[in-house]
């Protein structure tokens, strides 16, 4: 058994229960540092509810989540996030009414407090991580768009960018390429490559294809547990994955 | 100024136009008698201006603002109402010295809460720390449960007919139904006079023009830019790493103490405060002031407010029983043709019509979106 402090993110026994089902059923797992995970399974395999644990959107029922051996199930949302965990949600979620700029803006950590909002100034520091993240994202010439006017790929990649400009050790993405074109997906490939150089990774995803792109390893959930784990060419042999999940 | 506010050349424009109007036009137009009449209109601005903020940037529907202008107005109403009832005054009552409404009422002596109201500095002090730790209370309270939209507006809603019944229950100490009225003096100055009352206008003005500033400037910062954030994608700005639950705090609490000020003005400008101000009528139709005016607009808030208000006084005198048809069909009207209000109108069909140097701008490249509520 190793020990959980080795680990960037351990997940023990966890499990949480919505009146008497159990979405996630003493499920661990452990993420090292700068690795790219993946999360798949069948609809209903509580894939979005263990990212809601992790981020603290979802309180767990029992079991604990260690990221760099703090734990985790105590803590607010906003807490967890200025641990260093950043979540992406399956739908784009930006701030429409505002620019591309102010999207990424907000998210850049200083002056996260009432006051300190208050006080925040756009300084030259600001700009160029602005500038930094809308290059790495491909919107450098979006920055003064609404955000509503972006294509739904574009929404996409703003949200992953306002993750990326929080700087956090983990970054979770649920769903990152759905709707999204192959020349888009290609390009997101790309970008979680280059991401995943200084951070770990967790990502849900359904398509086969792009999970061979950027696995370094997989883990396989069915009705809340752990059915398998390791590197996509392990997992995919699986009988028992093919039999629930890939299909013969 | 401007530089402060990070205001363009149009936004500027729109407070100069709006100074000269509140400062030149309208005291000039008018008589005393309608200037004071704008004046307490002008009150009811504080509150809408304080909704553009909390329900317009930050979509939290207010439908309680009526308690925070009650209780700022009846701070200051203690006061004047102590003033106004001293032994000599008050000499054929049963007990001299204390207001004439408690004398009926069988109270033989001033309540505890009532003494701290002799002193001027304390009243200004009360007048907006009361409502605030009030607005504190409430928001903590719901915003920390993660109570919002129409469950916060319901409740508000009922906070304001408890506050109202409350005060018209506890005849012996709030003055009752009638309120606190026959106020006189301000240290000495007899506020019902024409001039003192053309001061109090001008006094009035200038503090809804601070306000106004502070709107603008709260708007100008990365805190209003998260209001509109948190508006849309509550979630996003959560996990964004900010305690959400701080900023609705907040904002809900500078509402407030901008509805308390501008009650203290109705008070002073009036002459008297009661619990007609406090209930949910009142609350309501200053939501509607707001929204006619433009609920994203901050000088929208005033010019909805005078004209809303304008028409409530024309069109009662001449219709009194059809003027809450008229106010209903009017928030109705808003809402479904022109959901951003007189502003709205403004900047889509007028400002863009007009020259560049007198303000206009090309039309924005999408026109905002009504979030839906």
């Amino acid at each position: 058994m190793p020990n959980a402090t080795d680990f960037l993110l351990a997940v023990e026994d966890l499990t949480v229960s919505f009146d008497g089902f159990k979405a996630v059923d003493n499920l661990s797992f452990y993420v090292d540092e700068n690795e790219l995970r993946v999360i798949i399974g069948p609809n209903g395999a509580g894939k979005t509810t263990v990212l809601d644990l992790i981020c603290g959107r979802t309180r767990a029922t029992a079991g604990s989540i260690r990221f760099r051996g703090r734990e985790l199930t105590a803590l607010r949302e906003y807490e967890i996030v200025r641990a260093g965990v950043g979540r992406k949600f399956q739908n784009p979620s930006i701030y429409e009414d505002l620019t591309v700029f102010e999207n990424l803006e907000i998210s850049f950590p200083r002056g996260r407090s009432v006051f300190g909002a208050l006080a925040f100034k756009r300084d030259a520091e600001v700009i160029e991580r602005v500038e930094a993240v809308a290059e790495s994202i491909f919107l450098a010439d979006q920055l003064n768009r609404r955000a509503e006017l972006l294509s739904h790929g574009q929404k996409q990649w703003l949200e992953i960018g306002m993750l990326l400009i929080q700087q956090p050790d983990l970054l979770m993405l649920d769903e990152p390429v759905a709707g999204m074109s192959v020349a888009e997906r290609v390009k997101t490939a790309e970008l979680l490559h280059r991401i995943c150089a200084d951070r770990a990774v967790l990502v849900i995803e359904h398509d086969m294809k792009f999970v061979e792109d950027i696995a370094h390893k997989v883990t396989v959930l069915h009705q809340g547990k752990r059915l398998s784990e390791g590197p996509m060419h392990a997992v995919k042999t699986d009988p028992k994955v093919i039999e629930v999940y890939l299909g013969h | 100024m401007a530089r402060i506010l990070n205001m363009d050349r149009t936004q500027l424009l729109g407070f100069v136009l709006l100074a000269a109007l509140v400062f030149l036009v309208l005291p000039l137009a008018l008589d005393a008698f309608r200037l004071n009449m704008v004046g307490k209109y002008l009150t009811y601005a504080f509150v809408a201006v304080g909704l553009v903020l909390c329900w317009g940037y930050g979509g939290i529907l207010s439908l309680g603002q009526g308690v925070f202008f009650g209780l700022g107005g009846y701070c200051m109403a203690m006061f004047l109402k102590l003033e106004a009832s001293t032994p000599e005054a008050t000499a054929i009552q049963s007990t001299p010295g204390i207001p004439d409404f408690m004398d009926w009422n069988q109270v033989t002596a001033l309540p505890w809460f009532w003494e701290p109201f002799h002193n001027l500095a304390f009243t200004l002090f009360a007048v907006i720390a009361v409502p605030v730790a009030f607005a504190f209370i409430i928001g903590v309270a719901m915003f920390k449960r993660r109570v919002g939209g129409v469950y916060f507006a319901i409740i508000t809603q009922a906070v304001a007919a408890i506050l109202s019944i409350l005060i018209i229950g506890q005849q012996g100490y709030t003055g009752g139904v009638n309120g606190i009225t026959d106020l006189r003096t301000l240290l000495g100055w007899d506020i019902r006079t024409d001039s003192a009352r053309t001061i109090l206008y001008f006094v009035n003005g200038g503090l809804l023009f601070v306000c106004l500033f502070i709107a603008a400037w709260i708007k100008s910062t990365k805190f209003g830019r998260i209001l509109v954030a948190m508006r849309g994608r509550e979630d996003r700005v959560r996990f964004s790493g900010y305690d959400v639950s701080a900023f609705k705090i907040f904002v809900f609490c500078v509402a407030a103490g901008m509805a308390a000020v501008g009650g203290a003005m109705f008070t002073l400008q009036v002459g008297f405060m009661s619990p007609t101000f406090v209930g949910i009528v009142p609350s309501i139709e200053m939501v509607i002031f707001c929204a006619v005016g433009g609920r994203l607009s901050i000088l929208g808030a005033v010019y909805g407010t005078l004209l809303v208000n304008w028409g409530k006084t024309t069109f009662s005198e001449t219709f009194p029983e059809l003027w809450l048809f008229a106010m209903g069909a009017v928030f109705i009207g808003v809402v479904l043709a022109f959901p951003n209000g007189l502003a709205g109108l403004w900047t889509d069909h007028v400002a863009p019509r007009l020259p560049r140097r007198l303000g206009g701008r090309p039309r924005p490249e999408a026109a905002q979106p009504a979030p839906a509520e």
